[in-house]
């Protein structure tokens, strides 16, 4: 102990620090005030992390610094050098990381604590088994996101006969292990409770689909929070237990509002392994249309364009990995300089997360009031003369208002398809993330654009300039 | 049950329905920039970490606690470096200076 500083203000500083990471959140959570929550919440971590330090139960000191040294440079190289595209999958790795943090604490915990059978209190237990179980959950689900996010891993959903039926199998075997853990107290079944619990989570993630995996990894990020809140109990540290539960309850909550952006339930996102039935979906749209679209050059569509009263820009994840967004703003301002209306439409999981394609259109100085939410734009695509869709699909799609057949049923789309014109800005005909074929490129009114997102609006500025 | 659960159990139930309190106004515009930002503050797990590698015993303790404090670390600074990039991008840009036609 480097200070004698009494266990009583360290709790009155786990407290301060409690209302630090409170305020942060509710800051976070308004757009004005959101960076600065972010900073009120890393103050409130750095209160509870230095008066942990100081505190008399820490006997030696190199572990410790050996460990947040080797942490902070893995942290702060990887948060600045990631792309903003590859945002989600970095925050599924912080997230798993978390994760296996908690259920390591609880491994080691359990053996301190556990050659001193009867000695250790029911609840500590009970506690130390559930954080290794979520927590392992959280890190292999995590891992298995990052690898479908990163195109390691197939985004499609991998599904085997059976698969619920043994996942249901194996979460039972992991609760009877962790009774058996439990009441034994030997260290054989805490080892196989966290090896069955990692297994578990690939298992978990590996049958949702790409298109899914912001829900799931902002319900593994609730799942962290309960493991952390989790290992508070174990080690009766009330900043554990508050920051924990605080991202364990909010995380929840906005798990269960991303999903209901998609109009499906958390249960249909994890169990309904999404896209199984796609091949069956995208043949009839083969053979029923023989696949017939149209071809638009880029000079057509530019004098289409520059010609049109009012037109909505409809962007996707397609035009952030091709670092298109400045290129569009500058598209936009053009067209706007020739008195055209020039709106984006943003759905709200356009993108690889819930807001992931706000933080991208920030990035280009596209301003605020030109963003528009789906519930405020769909009323105006009959009024719109084009509707530019730049590497965005499956949140246009007809088929979710249209064909109950179609997986994407029921999920809110942009009505794209009511506008004048549709011009799709697409690489090639390939389905999208969700591995579902589009109704959209083969309607009369639509025409395709092909190429490179990048490459595709900088034919249309020069082509712009032109006309 | 003993006081020290009890006064555990009161705070966990109170953060919780603060948790689902906090956010349950929060416009889709944020969902990301919000799921970095409590994603960091989860690397609370660090204290825990902190307390267990500070006190570690045995060798399998000692390298369980290091690797602890390794990931736990990497989770509070990587979070919330990630999410000051994300929400450094939503500052009001200042007005640019008309262009001349």
């Amino acid at each position: 102990m480097i200070l004698a500083v009494s266990q009583t203000t360290i709790n009155f500083a786990y407290l301060v620090a409690g209302v630090c990471l409170i305020v942060g959140i509710k800051r976070l959570s308004s757009p004005g005030t959101a960076r600065s929550g972010n900073v009120v919440a890393a103050v409130g971590m750095a209160i509870a992390i230095v008066f942990t330090l100081i505190s008399p139960e820490i006997d030696t000191y190199w572990l410790i610094v050996a460990g947040v040294a080797v942490g902070a440079v893995i942290g702060v190289a990887s948060a600045r050098m990631v792309r903003m595209t590859a945002m989600p999958q970095m925050v599924a790795l912080f997230n798993g990381v978390g994760g296996g943090a908690a259920a390591l604490i609880a491994a080691a915990e359990f053996h301190r604590l556990a050659p001193a059978a009867g000695h250790v209190l029911p609840e500590h237990i009970g506690a130390m088994l559930f954080s290794a179980l979520i927590g392992s959950i959280s890190f292999s689900g995590s891992l298995v996101a990052f690898g479908k996010l990163q195109e390691l891993l197939p985004g499609r959903p991998i599904v085997f006969e059976g698969q619920q039926i043994v996942n249901g199998l194996l979460f039972a075997a992991l609760l009877g292990v962790g009774v058996l853990a439990g009441s034994t107290e030997a260290g054989v079944w805490a080892v196989v409770l966290l090896l069955g619990a990692l297994l578990f989570g690939v298992l978990l993630v590996l049958p949702i689909g790409g298109a899914d995996m912001p829900v799931v990894i902002s319900l593994l990020n609730a799942f962290t929070g309960l493991a952390a809140a989790s290992t508070g109990f174990v080690l009766e540290n009330t900043a554990l237990i508050i920051g924990g539960t605080l991202v364990g309850a909010s995380g929840t909550l906005l798990t269960i509002l991303m999903g209901r952006a998609m109009n499906r339930s958390l249960a249909n996102v994890l169990f309904g392994a999404f896209g199984a039935p796609v091949a069956a979906g995208a043949a009839t749209a083969g053979d029923a249309e023989a696949a017939s679209y149209r071809e638009v050059s880029a000079e057509d569509c530019a004098v289409m364009l520059a010609y049109a009263n009012r037109v909505v820009i409809v962007p996707g994840y397609g035009l952030a990995v091709a670092q298109a967004q400045h290129g569009v703003r500058e598209l936009a301002d053009l067209l706007e300089k020739r008195g055209v209306d020039v709106k984006y439409a943003i759905h709200p999981v356009a993108g690889r997360m819930p807001g992931h394609m706000n933080v991208l259109l920030a990035e280009a100085n596209v301003p605020y009031p030109q963003l528009y939410d789906m519930e405020d734009i769909n009323p105006e695509f009959p009024r719109t003369d084009v509707a530019l869709v730049i590497g965005a699909n499956d949140v246009t799609n007809p088929a979710a208002r249209e064909d109950p057949e179609s997986p994407l049923y029921g999920m809110p789309i942009l009505n794209v398809d009511a506008s004048a014109n549709v011009v799709v800005l697409k690489r090639s005909m390939n389905p999208g993330f969700a591995g579902i074929d589009n109704d959209l490129f083969y309607r009369p009114n639509t025409a395709m654009l092909f190429g490179d997102a990048k490459d595709s609006v900088e034919r249309l500025i020069a082509a712009v300039k032109a006309a | 049950m003993s006081q020290a659960l009890l006064s555990s159990i009161t705070v966990f139930v109170l953060s919780a329905f603060l948790g689902i309190e906090l956010i349950s106004r929060v416009p889709a515009l944020l969902h990301t920039p919000l799921m970095s930002g409590t994603n960091a503050i989860h690397g609370i797990v660090l204290v825990g970490a902190m307390l267990i590698a500070g006190s570690a015993d045995s060798t399998l303790e000692q390298a369980l606690a290091f690797v602890a404090v390794v990931f736990a670390t990497i989770n509070v600074v990587g979070g919330f470096l990630v999410t000051d990039r994300m929400l450094e991008m939503f500052k009001r840009r200042p007005e640019r200076p008309e262009e001349p036609e």
